[in-house]
């Protein structure tokens, strides 16, 4: 206390930090971390080593094969524990994050297996509530999975599970699979549209300066328009960017605060378009780059059934 | 001088948008899209009952009080006319709801002593319907919780506070935790032979996350 009290004002800098840091070395109170979400880059993803590294791959490729046959998206997710969250709650988590299924159909199924917790669940995407209700993936996990499961036989359950909710699906009317499309390799709307506002502005300065006013205006707003159209696709949209660049340009400077409010709308359209299954540019993201796998903007209401064993 | 203006026009335009108007749109009819999805879980629960309760007869006709005790609570909860912008009529709503899940409760655990009920598959499907769609609803109440933070955030923070003063938009009422203290409160566990009796409902009144996100 004297040193404190003493005024040097080294000093007291120094016993002020050590204080900090003696409260920080106490912690927070003691909360126990939420199991992390694993990234989605294939169907099987297997982070306790249950099955082998072939019986992976084939259980990948009978997936991948469904999807491109089927469109539908079915998901395998097996991790050690889900505590301290019930397996639904860690089941809806990763159904929101990984969101598998085509967007506005959301035809997405996610077979999760905790083995330490001896927990099974199969959470259903919105639009496989018909082909798969409830009741149906209770007797999958019943019947096929935990039976096996019982006796050891993981690699058997899971195979056996999957293939009955394959089979069930087939049998729904579902809208035919679409190629993938381009759009999923470049990057979404809202990472580009920053980059547009500065061409425009940029590009809209020199145009203006070679062609005159309206001529740099006019220029700007049909190269941005294009540009907008082909990383986009939706033309009406791209118009509208055209028009927008054109007056930008039009009265000069006036980039910044257009950028910025943008951005902020688009913001608040990405929290809300969780369920919604925006289009395939939007939700693309770069994630689909060479071999990687994405979900397709599905939907997930809680909807499925779990088991133990 | 013409830059001047135009920088002038764009920082008031620029205030405009900050105000927060379309935001309030836009959540307020999150909100509404949340709560009709939470109404629509509840109500696929109600629908679920008679079909239960017919099955459980078919097995255990003699437990008329359980069964007559279920059948009332889905009536009243069924008839609560609920306005969600009104924190009373959500109360309301909200300890229907949780009689119908106390009701439901004192079922299944009736349904322990019937081994030939429970083996029954008809009566596991509707086990398995009941528990999904009790899933759902934690999902859809989850949801709407959060829509009306979002929405109330907005209302409550300046600058949108303004806005919402002006065109009249309250912070909207959100589903509470009902009997604090009960939930608090350990169940007792009791491994003794005398079965439970059959008006013992366990303990919590609401299914799984408590809002709290405990």
């Amino acid at each position: 206390m004297p040193l404190i009290a003493s005024g040097r004002p080294g000093l007291r800098l120094l016993a002020a930090l050590s204080c900090a840091a003696a409260i920080l070395a106490c912690g927070p109170a003691y909360t126990q971390a939420l199991v992390a979400v694993p990234p989605l880059s294939s169907p099987v993803t297997d982070l306790a080593g249950a099955l082998t590294p072939d019986q992976s791959a084939a259980l990948d490729a009978k997936l991948r094969a469904f999807e491109s046959a089927q469109g539908s998206q079915v998901a395998v997710l097996i991790v050690p524990t889900t505590q301290p969250e019930e397996i639904e709650q860690y089941a809806l988590r990763v159904a929101e994050a990984w969101k598998i299924g085509r967007g506005g159909v959301d035809d997405g199924a996610i077979l999760l297996v905790a083995l330490e917790d001896r927990r099974v669940r199969i959470e259903v995407g919105y639009g496989l509530e018909g082909a798969l209700p409830d009741a149906t993936a209770n007797r999958i996990i019943e019947e096929d999975i935990v039976p096996q499961f019982r006796r050891g036989d993981f690699a058997g359950g899971i195979a056996t599970g999957v293939d009955r909710m394959l089979r069930v699906i087939e049998g729904e009317p579902l809208p035919e699979p679409q190629a993938r499309s381009p759009a999923q390799g470049v990057p979404g709307l809202f990472q580009v549209l920053p980059f547009l506002f500065v061409f425009a502005m940029a590009g809209g300065a020199a145009l203006r300066r070679m062609l005159g006013r309206v001529g740099g205006a006019l220029a700007t707003g049909g190269l941005l328009g294009f540009l907008t159209w082909v990383l986009v696709g939706i033309l009406g949209f791209a118009i509208g960017v055209g028009i927008f660049a054109f007056i930008l340009v039009l009265l000069g400077g006036l980039g910044g605060g257009g950028g910025g409010g943008a951005g902020g709308n688009g913001w608040y359209s990405r929290r809300h378009g969780g369920g919604w299954g925006h289009p395939g540019g939007f939700g693309g993201g770069g994630g689909g780059f060479g071999g990687g796998w994405s979900g397709g903007g599905g939907g997930f209401g809680g909807g499925g059934a779990s088991g133990r064993w | 001088m013409h830059m001047l203006k135009v920088a002038a026009i764009t920082v008031a335009s620029l205030f405009l948008s900050a105000c927060g108007y379309n935001t309030l749109q836009v959540q307020d009819e999150a909100v509404k899209s949340a709560w009709s999805e939470v109404v629509n879980q509840y109500q696929r629960r109600a629908d679920l009952i008679p079909n239960l309760v017919a099955t459980v007869k078919g097995f255990a006709a003699q437990e008329q009080a359980v069964l007559v005790g279920v059948t009332e609570a889905r009536a009243r909860a069924t008839q609560v006319n609920v306005d969600a912008n009104n924190p009373e009529s959500l109360k309301q709503f909200q300890a229907a709801q949780g009689e119908l899940s106390s009701a439901l409760s004192r079922l299944m655990v009736v349904v322990e002593r019937y081994p030939e009920l429970k083996s029954d598959q008809n009566f596991r499907d509707l086990q398995a319907q009941l528990e999904g769609t009790e899933n759902r609803i934690t999902v859809a109440r989850n949801r709407y919780i959060q829509a009306v933070q979002d929405f109330n955030v907005t209302v409550r923070r300046f600058p949108t506070n303004l806005t919402a003063m002006v065109f009249g938009y309250d912070v909207k009422p959100n589903f509470t935790v009902e009997n604090e203290a009960a939930i608090a409160t350990p169940p007792t566990v009791d491994f003794s032979s005398t079965p439970a009796p059959a008006g013992q409902p366990p303990a919590a009144a609401e299914p799984a996350p408590a809002p709290a996100g405990g």
